[in-house]
């Protein structure tokens, strides 16, 4: 754990604060793509040894976050079945679909449990050939790797009672979602290191040639954090938009190559719908045709076809595109806490407004109880 | 409560179940007791919010206390479900600065539980009694048929004689006293969840599940004016600074770089997205005393195995009720708060 002090010495950190200062000319406005990246921000309270005239948004990178209302009803549907085990990644069981949430879904009586990985389910379901072992696949191009070698495990060694409920989101296309939108304010994005340790950086070329933004690969700790920072305002006082890599010490080029064959082999890209942003052109994994067996809700004739969209007011979507802040949000630490989120931004501590509940919230003046 | 969440009501449900989240130390749980169970019970729940009761009785005070046991594996690096009932109950009654006397031992034991394991768990409880200088001196066995309970479930209370004359609890903090640490955080917490979870690491994280009342009763000895001692357990240090600061209606401000975390506890948590802050302990307090106390303190706890790792963490102030605030190790301060539910390992 030394090397991580490294990453979080006080020293280094006022240094870096200090040069992003001197550097800084005019106002700019950058955004942090992943949500680990918001936390840790929050977290470490860096944004307030910025200058004023910077201004970080924070980005859709939350995979909990994005992750649509209907497929939360489908694995809920899914869990109720007497014959399936539902196996999730922990954060995600307290995320509201339209009806409730995994977490009530088990204490009405089904099998939802917390794994650590997709292997994990996949060997639940080898020991357990009576039932029918679900795993809720959920994530950016990080995760996808190893839900995809589960799903590849799975057909190799001739497992038929393992299937996926299939959420996954890219990162590329809903940054572009971001620079397109028509009052786009962001100038500059920190990439998010750990999707670049899998994909590379090759695919934020096209995006730079149409929308001329720096693009920094960033990492997760204070120091990364400002590094990243300090690069990206340097690209943009001096007028460049290029790929720079700060997270050199994980993230190479072309990315992780092995990973990237299985995700090739087990998916394709397809439309998304992104909670609270709405449905982005290929901005998604599914599962290709070779592996369609092992998708759930056609193994269990569930709906996992979008429905209309909330109405409980929650701004998640306004916020995922760093449109507003939380505190912006007249629901925020009221009707809307991490015990009875509105929207999924307040579930993950990867959300903006979980962090920002978490560690900022007692800062603002008293809310009136309602 | 000084969290500001008192406007949800505990569930916006019709038929509303208990969820596991409302046995896990934080705001749920909290909730849990405030509109369920203490106004049920009808008493000043005030009695009911410490670790211990404090009774009157004709040749002095005694503390009393009782807690169920439900880990689950039952055993795990460090301890075991036997070992931890005695020193759960033994650090609720050494928070009072009682001396344990006496635990009664009830036992739920589910149709199918090997004797043998049920004989290894009970040497292990009798030797951590042993240890503790506590006596079982009554008890209680109930079985359930298969299915029906999670192979053994305990329940210790505990009576304690207290043999000094302050008022150890959140009412005697002020403005200005130290906050003490006895220790490094988050051990039992990684370790149970590990041997639970099936997760390996480099080292083998064992429990810091051990009994705090020497160190505490050699505080008292020396005549040190000790004005709350709270143990670390579910919710961890920073549920237990929470509640000691909505209680005391006092603010905190403690140093991320002054508490302890071993490196192997460390990585688990940045692995699995936890807050050593949050997890729980089994062998951990915090002492609060006046600062012109603090060094007398410090060499006292040091003196123990237990608490030879002993720290001053922080500061209590005037300031707004129930913050806590951290320092953290870059310099910058954020606000803790408790756990709302189960922690959750996040995804990536």
């Amino acid at each position: 754990m030394k090397y991580l002090d490294d990453y979080r010495d006080a020293e280094a950190v006022r240094r870096l604060a200090e040069a992003i200062r001197s550097e800084v000319s005019r106002p700019w406005t950058l955004m942090e793509v992943c949500g680990g990246q918001t936390h840790s921000i929050v977290r470490f309270g860096l944004d307030t040894l910025l200058p004023a005239e910077l201004t970080l948004v924070h980005g859709p990178g939350c995979p909990v976050c994005v992750t649509p209302a209907h497929l939360i009803d489908a694995a809920i549907t899914i869990s109720r079945r007497p014959e399936v085990i539902l196996c999730s990644f922990g954060d995600m069981l307290r995320v509201p679909g339209s009806k409730g949430d995994l977490f009530r879904a088990k204490s009405g009586g089904a099998d939802v449990r917390v794994v650590y990985s997709p292997m994990d389910a996949l060997q639940l379901a080898i020991e357990s050939p009576d039932r029918e072992v679900v795993f809720f696949a959920v994530g950016f191009e990080t995760t996808a790797p190893a839900n995809a070698m589960a799903v590849y495990q799975a057909k190799a060694r001739g497992v038929t009672n393992f299937s996926i409920v299939c959420s996954h989101v890219l990162v590329p296309p809903a940054m572009e979602a971001v620079l397109a939108a028509p009052d786009n304010l962001v100038q500059g994005f920190l990439a998010a290191g750990h999707v670049c340790a899998i994909m590379g950086w090759e695919e934020y070329f096209p995006i730079i040639e149409r929308y001329h933004v720096p693009i920094v690969v960033t990492g997760f700790e204070p120091v990364d954090i400002l590094q990243g920072i300090l690069l990206c305002v340097r690209q943009l006082e001096s007028g460049r938009a290029e790929v720079e890599n700060q997270y050199a010490r994980w993230v190479s080029r072309e990315g992780n190559l092995a990973a990237r064959n299985v995700i090739h082999e087990v998916f394709r890209i397809i439309p998304r719908e992104w909670r609270g942003i709405g449905s982005i052109a290929e901005s998604g994994f599914g599962l290709s045709e070779a592996y369609a067996d092992f998708d759930a809700a056609r193994r269990f004739s569930v709906s996992d076809e979008p429905e209309a969209e909330d109405d409980s007011g929650c701004i998640s979507g306004l916020i995922l595109q760093g449109r507003r802040k939380p505190e912006e949000c007249p629901h925020f630490g009221t009707r809307c806490t991490p015990e009875h989120p509105l929207g999924a931004t307040m579930v993950s501590d990867e959300g903006a407004c979980a962090a920002y509940y978490r560690y900022r919230r007692t800062e603002r003046p008293e809310e009136a109880p309602a | 409560m000084s969290d500001g969440s008192e406007s949800c009501p505990l569930s916006v449900d019709e038929g509303a179940t208990v969820q596991l989240s409302h046995g896990s130390g934080g705001v749920m749980m909290h909730r849990l007791l405030e509109q369920v169970i203490f106004p049920a019970l009808g008493d000043d729940p005030a009695a009911a919010r410490h670790d211990s009761a404090v009774l009157a009785a004709s040749d002095g005070r005694r503390a009393f206390t009782t807690d169920s046991y439900v880990v689950r594996p039952r055993f795990f690096p460090g301890g075991d479900i036997g070992s931890l009932a005695v020193h759960g109950s033994v650090n609720d009654l050494a928070m009072c600065g009682a001396r344990p006397r006496w635990l009664s031992l009830g036992l739920i034991l589910e149709e199918g539980l090997p004797i043998d394991e049920l004989r290894r768990i009970l040497e292990s409880l009798r030797r951590a009694a042993d240890e503790a200088g506590v006596r079982i001196v009554t008890g209680d066995t109930k079985v359930v048929d298969r299915g029906k309970g999670d192979g053994l479930f305990i329940n210790t209370s505990g009576i304690g004689v207290i043999e000094h004359d302050l008022d150890i609890n959140p009412g005697s903090v002020r403005d200005g006293d130290v906050i003490l640490l006895s220790g490094d955080i988050g051990r039992h917490g990684i370790a149970v969840m590990a041997a639970r979870e099936g997760l390996a690491f480099e080292t083998t994280i064992e429990s810091d599940s051990a009994p705090l009342h020497k160190p505490v009763l050699a505080l008292l000895e020396a005549g040190l004016p000790v004005h709350c001692l709270r143990d670390l357990t579910r919710g961890g240090l920073a549920a237990a600074l929470k509640e000691l600061m909505r209680d005391s209606s006092l603010s905190a401000r403690i140093r991320e770089a002054d508490i302890p975390v071993e490196p192997q506890v460390r990585g688990a948590c940045e692995m699995l997205g936890l807050d050593p802050l949050h997890v729980a302990n089994e062998g951990r307090m915090i002492v609060v005393l006046p600062p012109g106390a603090a060094d007398d303190a410090l060499e006292i706890l040091r003196s123990f195995p237990v608490s030879q790792n002993a720290g001053s963490i922080g500061q209590i102030s005037a300031g707004q009720p129930g913050r806590v605030v951290l320092e953290s190790v870059v310099g910058t301060s954020r606000m803790v708060e408790m756990l709302h539910g189960e922690q959750l390992p996040r995804i990536c």
